[in-house]
């Protein structure tokens, strides 16, 4: 029977064929120039320099400063995420609430609307500056700083930590609390003993969205870092539109890939030990 | 009543607006086994998840020892509690689970590892010690979830259907061996079941609830011989549960004929609910029986023959070593002791009847 719905399937694989030339045509080959952009000069001969110019003085500076907001976006991600699906959970608000629609409302609107509408609050002379001055404080100068980026970072990857460490919790059955509670756990041990445990596969894939994306991110850096603060994605960026060098843009595009699966591989290796999840 | 471990004192407990417990009393004795028996949805669970401190009653009190521990929380309590579900942590082995209790009252781990291996022992499980509790079978999980429970030296353990997600033969083994460990322990347990047999067999004081309500208590013998009203005539057991007459006393009258029975104080031409076991009627040729009626099945269930003999309209279930023939009229007999008369109740309320 097993074979024969094999079989059935494979006889429907060729639907399937669309989305294969999109990967082909989007994906695969692209990879292939970058790859060959990488390791040729502009005349075309073989060379490692691309790879190796992430380690230059410019470009090092702004991938230290790519990875510091990346983890810094990583971490505040995470601690807003867990006390927020805690307090969802324990005030009953389950998967089809209004918290849930709240918290992926803004994963509907433009990415790049959503930016402009925080340089508006941040810049000098913008909302929150307004609202300080009414309350009787200072103005703060955040616009145009490392703050002003991790705060768009961190709006615009949080949904993706607070879903799968979400799903992850809602999925703990009550009666392994009960139980934990049963055997003279207080809630605080429960959380470090039950549920942030069996909640780690959830929080694996949260940092690896998050992450991921901060890292690689330049639009957020452009408009909220004001052109002066460079992340790695800006540089690239940079040497493809402005500098037309396309081989040290993708040697440093190749560079940060890799960089990215290793850091990846921990976190997937972490993953199979423990159960297997969907990422949502 | 020094050896009264715990009282519950007039507990009531409403679930949107309908009564789960109503004005419950319960008293449960050191090192005793009780059973609460009853349909889903007669109140047992809720009663064990108000001692185990996870359900707040809407009244009432809850006295451990005497103290009043209505309104602490389960962490705080020395009840423990083995779940229908097992319930093991499934990130942490067979070891750590049964130590999750142990280490929270910060005991040494020599204790814990004697501890550990005590217990592993005490449910059959010597060297499962390393195992992920995934890897284990229904029984083999909770055999683990009992002695997690036990570890913990509660004084009295609750057990809720803890045998519900097990097959027939692994039920009756585990059976067996809740009552081996009862009396090594020592420690009271609270036992939620809707399996009659499985009350039956194991307690020593049953609680038939129904709709909140106590509606027998005692031992299984008085609980099985003497249902004192039709709810647990037919819950306990098959019965034949059939319209009767009290005449006068030792007289009943069923279908029309006058019986002998035991049964006094009811009264004459009282009308009753009368109660016998199919093991206890038997069949004889139709000139013997006080009633008569056509044999309709003859069902083969291997201990014995499942019969079935219509007569007036009402159809007899009779347990029989010997098959009667199918279509043929035969008389019944049933000895006076083994007709037990009950009132009829005159309202749901008045369901209620005590075994003293």
């Amino acid at each position: 029977m097993s074979e024969c719905r094999l079989k059935k399937i494979n006889r429907r694989s060729f639907l399937a064929s669309p989305y294969a030339l999109w990967i082909v045509g989007f994906t695969i080959l692209p990879l292939i120039i970058i790859f060959k952009y990488a390791l040729t000069d502009g005349a075309g001969a073989f060379t490692w320099d691309n790879l190796l110019s992430i380690f230059s003085d410019v470009h090092i500076k702004a991938f230290w400063f790519s990875i510091e907001i990346a983890a810094g976006c990583t971490i505040i991600c995470i601690l807003l995420a867990y006390p927020m699906v805690l307090a969802m959970k324990n005030l009953g608000l389950g998967r089809k609430g209004l918290s849930m629609f709240v918290i992926i409302l803004p994963m509907w609107m433009n990415f790049i609307l959503r930016i402009l509408a925080w340089q508006m609050i941040l810049s000098n002379n913008g909302i929150l500056n307004f609202l300080l001055g009414k309350l009787g404080m200072g103005p703060v100068a955040i616009a145009n700083t490392p703050a002003a980026i991790m705060v768009g970072v961190v709006y615009d990857y949080l949904p993706y930590m607070i879903l799968p460490i979400f799903n992850a919790i809602m999925d703990i059955d009550e009666d392994l609390i009960e139980a934990a509670r049963d055997l003279g756990a207080g809630g605080f041990t429960v959380f470090r003993r039950v549920i942030f445990p069996l909640s780690v596969p959830g929080l694996l894939s949260g940092i690896v969205m998050v992450f991921v994306p901060s890292m690689t991110s330049f639009v957020v850096s452009d408009i909220l870092g004001g052109g002066k603060l460079q992340l790695i994605g800006n540089v690239i960026e940079q040497e493809f539109t402005v500098g037309y060098n396309w081989n040290v843009g993708s040697g440093l595009s190749v560079t940060l890939m890799i960089f990215v699966l290793i850091s990846m591989m921990f976190t997937v290796k972490q993953k199979s030990e423990g159960k297997e999840s969907v990422i949502w | 009543m020094s050896d009264v471990i715990l009282q519950l004192d007039s507990i009531s407990k409403k679930f949107d607006g309908k009564d789960i417990l109503k004005d419950f009393n319960l008293e449960l004795h050191r090192n005793e086994f009780v059973t609460l028996l009853g349909p889903s949805g007669c109140g047992k669970s809720t009663t064990l998840r108000i001692i185990g401190g996870f359900v707040k009653p809407d009244s009432g009190r809850v006295l451990f020892d005497g103290t009043d521990i209505t309104n602490l929380p389960p962490e705080k309590r020395n009840v423990n509690t083995v779940f229908q579900k097992y319930s093991l942590f499934p990130h942490m082995t067979v070891a750590e689970n049964i130590a999750f209790g142990l280490k929270l009252k910060k005991k040494s781990s020599k204790y814990i590892a004697d501890k550990i291996d005590y217990a592993l022992k005490l449910v059959n499980m010597e060297g499962y010690g390393g195992r992920n509790p995934e890897s284990l079978s229904g029984g083999q999980q909770q055999r683990v979830a009992i002695a997690r429970a036990i570890v913990n030296e509660p004084e009295i353990l609750l057990l809720d259907e803890p045998l519900g997600a097990l097959d027939l033969k692994l039920r009756h083994d585990m059976q067996r061996e809740l009552i081996k460990i009862k009396k090594e322990v020592g420690i009271t347990f609270l036992y939620v079941t809707h399996d009659q047999e499985e009350a039956l067999m194991m307690s020593d004081r049953i609680l038939v609830m129904n709709k909140g309500i106590i509606q027998q208590e005692g031992s299984s013998k008085s609980i099985y011989d003497e249902p004192q009203n039709a709810f647990v005539a037919d819950f306990i057991g098959e019965s034949n549960i059939i319209d009767g007459i009290m005449v006068k006393d030792l007289l009943v009258k069923i279908q029309g004929v006058d019986i002998p029975c035991v049964d006094t104080g009811f009264g004459t031409n009282t009308p009753v609910d009368v109660v016998i076991r199919p093991e206890d009627l038997e069949v004889v040729s139709k000139e013997e029986g006080f009633l008569k009626g056509t044999v309709t099945s003859v069902i083969f269930k291997g201990a014995y023959y499942e019969i079935k003999v219509l007569s007036d309209g009402y159809e007899w279930m009779i347990q029989s070593v010997n098959p009667a023939p199918v279509g043929e009229v035969v008389g019944l007999t049933v000895l006076p002791d083994n007709i037990q008369i009950m009132h009829k109740p005159a309202s749901d309320d008045e369901e209620v009847v005590r075994d003293e």
